[in-house]
């Protein structure tokens, strides 16, 4: 299995280099479909702007480390912070669009965009600090 | 690729409508840029306001909440914001989060007028 690691400074102008990296990995044969590839741009610059969020306060001089995994099967993203970490099941759930008060958030789309855009995630306590486990499916050569 | 606004100067003032337009790549780095001309504007008094993103291929959720933000003062004051996009990439991100039904998205910036003056 081909292993890809990426280490960025916590810093916020790096995402559009990390979504080229990744995209990029996603689309050695066999490549993901192109719109597959858009949701993987998308949920590896929410995950990777939270991680780049919570760990600059803990370890402003050291990396976060985007780590690709191509399996035959699938293409697994992680991506290890030193934040403290959260529970994003205890996240509250934004109103819905149809209530006036959803204009009130401006935040909180990105876990459950995530969610959406991926076929797995994990979000896991590492001993010193988050790991963010990103998988989607791989065609089979046949399909 | 960088966000580019034009700025207030240099929009197109339509039926009494401002213009944006945005290009590139709306990220939570780039995002702030927009987020300032929008409430500028908005602030001044311009609060009917067209956000052109045919040039945007690509716009997270911070992105999304400077919109957000901008429509909800735009419409407090009266006004509103409409959208103009019609890349798939952006749609289906407006579609997963349920914002295109928050906003009001169409073809063309003479669509976006004519929805504005019509009232539709």
């Amino acid at each position: 299995m081909a292993e890809i690691h990426l280490e960025i400074p916590p810093r916020l102008d790096y995402l559009a280099v990390v979504r080229l990296v990744v995209a990029s990995a996603a689309a050695l044969d066999p490549p993901l479909p192109e719109s597959r590839l858009d949701d993987l741009r998308l949920a590896v610059t929410e995950a990777c702007s939270n991680a780049i969020k919570a760990h600059r306060p803990e370890a402003e001089d050291e990396p976060v480390v985007i780590s690709c995994r191509l399996a035959d099967d699938r293409f697994q993203v992680d991506i290890r912070d030193r934040g403290p970490g959260f529970d994003p099941d205890a996240l509250s759930a934004l109103p819905d669009v149809a209530d006036p008060k959803r204009l009130q958030h401006e935040s909180g789309l990105g876990i459950s965009l995530i969610r959406v855009l991926t076929d797995d995630v994990t979000f896991a306590a590492a001993p010193d600090g988050t790991i963010v486990s990103m998988t989607l499916n791989r065609p089979s050569p046949s399909a | 690729m960088e966000l580019e606004i034009s700025d207030s100067d240099a929009s197109v003032d339509t039926h009494g409508w401002t213009v944006l337009t945005a290009t590139g790549e709306i990220d939570v780095a780039a995002a702030p840029g927009l987020r300032e001309q929008l409430v500028e504007l908005i602030e001044a008094g311009t609060t009917e306001l067209v956000v052109d993103l045919e040039g945007v291929d690509f716009i997270d959720s911070t992105g999304l909440g400077v919109l957000i933000g901008a429509v909800r003062r735009a419409r407090s004051a009266d006004g509103d914001l409409r959208l103009v996009c019609t890349n798939s990439r952006l749609l289906k991100v407006f579609d997963v989060t349920g914002l295109d039904e928050v906003f009001t998205i169409v073809d063309s910036v003479d669509d976006a007028v004519a929805v504005a003056v019509d009232g539709i």
